[in-house]
């Protein structure tokens, strides 16, 4: 089975192909049939290699296809790599991207452009693939920029709309920021260890010291690239920008699957992260900031996906707070979490939106519990998920992220639980007006509302029973589990695990969930007597917001100071360069040469006046001249 | 000995510059186009005499072919200049250089 | 034989074309041009992959200066002799519906420029390199002056006078070089070697100046680079894509083949400063492009912004640096000749290139919105496109040389999106307007060539071994000379 990994991204890529070459030609049914069909068969196969791999000890696999670059002694072949990471994301990346497969079906149905929003959703599945299975890093690059392709395209998928464009521009360019410290990262590796090949990058770095500034230059410059791709401070802002495109893209990309790239990028870099204290450090730090100041903004939108975006910010920031605290299992194991639990919220805030007619306010709704039973139910289950609720996915993962966070250092423990508390406040706000109280909006709109067909509500329940279970594959001892997860992914971090001491005792450990249940019970009851009990409602547009309020409902106008401190001084720079030094300086220099030129001609010429009489004089003396120097 | 070598080198070298001499003054000096062609052709003319004698001196007929050359060149350099001299003193009435000032700048 | 076949059969032909009547002029130079292209694909396939130069001939031309038609091909001459041969059928068949009043001649000026072209790239004599160099200025002059657009006399002028020149500068450099060659005086290219590496370092800075001078003016690099957006941007189309996708090759063939193994202490002089204005222009070229309001010339200062890499990469003198150079030098010719393409489809549409006065073409042909985003996906670079490929390589050598400098140099890869998508969204996204709403769907021509072109962006995006291969050698070989004469 392993053997033919190759087919994984070649079912999608062949998918992509046949829908976008001949895909106008054909009916909805069949363009579903073939899109859906790929993936499912990627799905099965990689079902298959999960189940070989666990079955063999050989844990580490690689597959050469053909040598891609190659130029003196640097040589990139086009291989894979299986092993248990490589493997889980395969399922966590084909799994949902089927089901969300399966949803668009559903949800793209009146669409005109349903032909093309299937080929680019394919392209996206492929590079993913790509990205996950590349076994060096410059195939993982080549499926990290793809998708940042496909996610140009599918956020731009409507391209009459200026504002969607601006977004899709805005996500590409502000990831290719993070792809340049990526690509320079990946020329380090290459100068320092002279191959790009994780096998053989890994084999040497374990011969470095730890600090060694060269493995800290290395690490920090693909956290830019993970800054990028994975939406962290300061290159955030595309991300809330990006649901602008279809809310299937928002679950598969912007939630699932693409901005964990950066995730996964450093999980597998691991060995030199660990080396490298200092980047960890920086790790932690970007991420549990970028968790708090997203989530903090999500305490005040009303847009039901801006929410669910600065969610997904806050939740990736979580991520790399256990990525910098070594707990590299309980950041995968929250990016498996968060993609069946984020995924659910966003088909589910699709199921809504297309039950509104395409309305996307939460001022507007409320009372949809009647209207939408199954969408309801399932968002309720996904909230409880993403909260942490005792027994559902996000309580493990969570847990198990916060337990190394205490481990580490307290002051990132206490930003994560204060995250956790705004997620769940924020995350209940969302539900509550969303599905509880009456419904707010127009008469049209009440008439129109209706449950999803079954290609939507299907995947939602299959989702949402992955996001109450999904959790168990990683029990801690404490609770009298044994950590499947941990187990599986050991070969893939076992180089790393020197630093991955668990020093906390049951007590302690015990003590932590405690406190991070209690923290989220405060908070969903300040949640339900604030939303529910008193039915406060979020202020109009019209009314004047006090000024914390403001500021975080203008999202701290980080948007426009980007705008005023580089794009603005970009245009005006590249103006005066191209009218004040280009053609007033350099070109008027090139031109002065020549002018100058002329004008002593113009003087020079007056020399030859007509006189015969004077041009013979001047040719005799010269003549003697000549034989003068010549002769003396 | 030949009818040349009964004169002294020497002199045929003082006559020769005594004629260039002449030759470049009047071509400097004279503003008729016709005394300074004639100027040119005694200059020639004293470069012929004193390849002659030297040729005759050292044996060496080189010398003499040289001369024939000068004579070709002299000859065709006449039919040439006289023609457009012609033409120049048709169209203007003179043959003063001087007014040939238009060809400038 | 073959190399000599390859410089004088569109000579021929373009002599056949002075003797046959208009209308079947295009056709017998697009079959000409075929053919030729056939050529270059048959020495391909005779090509032993190794360092030598092979398809050698020399015929004794002036004896008495040392001067001989001294003409070969190794891997380097090879891929770009491919190019021009790959190049010139495209440009041929982009203006058949370009109604080009006295086409006969104008066809066979492009042949008689594909002549110089390749004879430049076969040259084994600094003499005879040099007469192509000035060769193939003459064509394209007249290309430019005859057929171009607007105040078109005053800027082809300006080019011509400056490309001359710089050309000058060379000619001393060479004759310099051929003062001081061992024994009887030559101007092999081999000699002229020796001669430049037996020099003290000083005279060798003196010759690299004048030389560089020469190539730095025809790529062109910042701050040379002023005569080439205003003749890229009036000369016919089919002039822009000879002297953007061919011409400007010239240059950075020269850097590697008459520069680098001639006078490797003057590289190491002057090399700083020469790879520190590539790169300010690669940054520059870039910045000034997001401000272009006109099309054809934002694609003319990305194009200084690419050659400033291939540049940076060469002057750094390793393998990755130099084999990132021949590999962007294909990917940059078809890219550019791409863009200039779609420059001149949308403007014999809507008689326009302003980019903020267009819109919405991908409604009403999204045709041709897939085949502009390939090729723009080739020009920014992104991965399993032939763009990626060389830019890879180029940063990679860059780096090897100076990790600040390649940093910088990589702003291009944000600054490319930034002036390409901007423009791409302008004039292809959102509504259509009254400029655009009847826009044409394409022809079978322009079918044919965006696809060819697009064809090779992605599959030597996605394999380029084989062109990797041949130069690979070749490259090395080069590579080392320069590295043992520098003693490292």
């Amino acid at each position: 089975m392993i053997k033919l990994v190759y087919l994984i991204p070649l079912l999608p890529l062949i998918g992509f192909v046949i829908i976008g070459l001949f895909g106008k030609t054909f009916s909805k049914g069949l363009i579903g049939i073939i899109g859906c069909g790929s993936i499912l068969g990627a799905f099965a196969l990689s079902l298959g290699i999960f189940f070989e791999l666990i079955g063999q000890t050989e844990k580490s696999i690689t597959i050469d296809l053909f040598s891609w670059i190659t130029a003196g002694k640097l040589s990139i072949p086009f291989s894979f790599l299986i092993d248990p990471l490589s493997s889980l994301f395969l399922l966590i990346i084909t799994g949902v991207g089927f089901l969300i497969h399966l949803y668009s079906t559903g949800y793209m149905s009146h669409d005109e452009g349903f032909y093309r929003f299937f080929a680019y959703l394919n392209l996206f599945i492929f590079f993913m693939l790509l990205l996950v299975l590349g076994s060096n890093y410059l195939i993982m690059f080549v499926g990290w920029e793809g998708v940042g392709l496909c996610s140009y395209l599918l956020i731009g998928f409507w391209f009459k709309n200026t504002a969607y464009n601006n977004a899709a521009k805005k996500a590409f360019i502000m990831n290719r920021i993070g792809d340049l410290g990526f690509l320079l990262g990946i020329i380090l590796i290459y100068v320092t260890f002279g191959s790009i090949s994780y096998h053989d990058v890994f084999m040497q770095a374990k011969n470095f010291s730890t600090g060694n500034p060269v493995l800290t230059a290395i690490t920090l410059l693909l956290f830019v690239g993970a800054m990028g791709k994975s939406a962290q401070l300061p290159l955030y802002t595309w991300l809330p920008d990006a649901m602008a495109g279809p809310t299937p893209v928002s679950a598969l990309i912007h939630a699932a699957t693409m901005v964990t790239a950066g995730i996964y990028m450093i999980a597998r870099s691991n060995i030199l992260y660990t080396l490298a204290p200092f980047s960890m450090e920086v790790v932690a730090v970007v991420g549990v900031c970028t968790a708090l100041f997203a989530a903090t903004i999500g305490l005040a939108q009303n847009d039901i996906k801006k929410v669910l975006a600065y969610s997904t910010v806050s939740q990736l920031g979580y991520m790399f707070l256990a990525l910098g605290v070594g707990a590299y299992t309980g950041a995968v194991f929250h990016v498996m979490t968060h993609a069946f639990f984020k995924a659910l919220l966003f088909l589910g805030a699709g199921s809504v939106i297309h039950a509104m007619g395409g309305e996307q306010d939460i001022r507007s709704m409320g009372g949809l519990k009647k209207y939408l039973p199954i969408t309801h139910l399932t968002f309720l289950l996904g909230t409880l998920a993403i909260v942490g609720f005792p027994g559902f996915s996000g309580f493990f993962s969570k847990d198990e992220i916060l337990a190394h966070a205490y481990e580490h250092n307290k002051v990132l423990w206490f930003l994560g639980i204060l995250t956790a508390a705004m997620t769940t406040f924020y995350m209940f706000r969302l539900y509550f007006l969303t599905f509880k109280g009456d419904f707010r909006g127009t008469h049209d709109q009440e008439h129109h509302l209706h449950e999803s067909p079954k290609s939507m509500t299907i995947p939602l329940i299959v989702l949402a029973i992955l996001s109450v279970i999904g959790g168990f594959i990683g029990i801690p001892k404490v609770l009298g589990g044994t950590h499947f997860l941990d187990h599986f992914l050991k070969p893939v971090f076992e180089d790393s695990s020197f630093r991955m001491v668990h020093h906390l005792s049951e007590g302690t450990e015990l003590m932590l969930m405690a406190v991070a249940i209690s923290v989220m019970g405060i908070s969903l009851y300040y949640a339900f007597t604030t939303y529910v009990k008193n039915k406060t409602l979020p202020a109009p547009e019209s009314e004047e917001l006090k000024p914390i309020h403001k500021l975080v409902y203008k999202k701290y106008w980080i948007d426009e100071i980007y705008s005023t401190v580089i794009t603005k001084p970009l245009n005006f720079i590249s103006e005066g360069l191209y009218k004040v030094i280009d053609n007033e300086l350099i070109d008027a220099i090139v031109n002065g040469i020549g002018s100058l030129i002329k004008w002593k001609s113009s003087k020079i010429r007056l020399i030859q006046n007509g006189n015969i009489g004077f041009y013979i004089f001047v040719m005799v003396i010269s003549i003697v001249l000549i034989l003068f120097t010549r002769l003396i | 000995m030949s009818a040349i070598e009964v004169v002294p080198l020497n002199w045929y070298l003082m006559l020769s510059t005594i004629l260039f001499t002449i030759g470049v003054l009047g071509v400097l000096f004279r503003r008729n186009a016709i005394i300074i062609f004639m100027s040119i052709e005694l200059m020639l003319n004293a470069v012929n005499l004193l390849l002659v004698a030297f040729s005759s001196y050292l044996s060496d007929s080189k010398g003499q072919v040289f001369v024939f050359f000068i004579m070709a060149v002299a000859a065709a350099e006449v039919a040439v200049g006289l023609a457009i001299l012609m033409m120049v003193y048709r169209n203007t009435k003179s043959s003063d250089i001087n007014v040939l000032n238009k060809l400038k700048w | 034989m073959i190399t000599i076949l390859l410089i004088f059969f569109p000579l021929l032909a373009a002599l056949l074309l002075l003797l046959v009547n208009a209308e079947r002029a295009k056709n017998i130079a697009l079959f000409a041009a075929i053919i030729e292209f056939g050529i270059s694909i048959f020495a391909v396939t005779q090509f032993q992959h190794n360092a030598d130069v092979q398809f050698e001939a020399s015929i004794p031309w002036i004896q008495s200066l040392g001067i001989a038609f001294h003409v070969g091909m190794d891997g380097i001459s090879l891929l770009l002799v491919l190019l021009t041969t790959f190049l010139v059928p495209i440009i041929i068949l982009t203006s058949f519906k370009n109604d080009y009043k006295n086409p006969a001649a104008f066809y066979a000026l492009i042949l008689s420029m594909q002549m110089a072209l390749v004879g430049v790239f076969v040259s084994l004599d600094g003499f005879l390199f040099y007469v192509f160099w000035e060769l193939a200025l003459i064509p394209i002059y007249f290309i430019c002056l005859l057929w171009g657009g607007e105040n078109r006399a005053m800027i082809t002028f300006k080019f011509f006078i400056y490309t001359l020149a710089g050309s000058l500068l060379m000619l001393m450099g060479l004759i310099f070089l051929y003062q001081h060659t061992e024994g009887i005086h030559s101007f092999n290219m081999e000699a002229l070697y020796k001669a430049g590496q037996s020099l003290s370092a000083t005279q060798q800075g003196y010759v690299f100046v004048a030389i560089f001078m020469a190539f730095a003016i025809k790529m062109p690099i910042f701050p040379f680079h002023t005569w080439q957006p205003d003749t890229y941007t009036t000369a016919p189309t089919s002039g822009t894509m000879m002297l953007s996708g061919i011409m400007l090759k010239m240059g950075t063939y020269g850097l590697i083949r008459w520069l680098l193994p001639v006078v490797p202490l003057g590289l190491q002089q002057w090399g700083h400063l020469a790879i520190l204005l590539s790169v300010i222009g690669i940054v520059y070229a870039s910045c000034i492009a997001i401000v272009q309001k006109d099309f054809k010339r934002l694609i003319a200062y990305s194009s200084i912004a690419h050659v400033g890499l291939i540049s940076a990469g060469i002057l750094a003198a390793n393998v990755q640096g130099v084999q990132g150079a021949m590999i962007q030098m294909l990917s940059h010719g078809v890219n550019v000749v791409g863009l200039f393409f779609i420059v001149d489809i949308i403007q014999q549409r809507t008689q326009t290139r302003e980019i903020s006065s267009l819109g919405g073409i991908r409604n009403v042909n999204p045709q041709f919105a897939v085949l502009f985003l390939i090729i723009l996906l080739g020009s920014v670079a992104l991965p399993l496109t032939n763009g990626f490929v060389g830019e890879f390589l180029l940063l990679n050598g860059v780096y090897q040389y100076s990790a600040a400098m390649a940093a910088f140099a990589g702003l291009s890869v944000i600054l490319g999106a930034v002036y390409m998508l901007r423009s791409y969204q302008s004039i292809m996204l959102g509504e259509i307007n009254t400029i655009t709403a009847a826009f044409a769907p394409l022809s079978g021509n322009e079918k044919i060539v965006l696809v060819i072109l697009c064809a090779a962006i992605i599959a030597f995006g996605v394999y380029p071994k084989p062109l990797l291969d041949i130069a690979e050698p070749s490259v090395i070989k080069l590579v080392e000379g320069v590295q043992t004469a520098l003693g490292k």
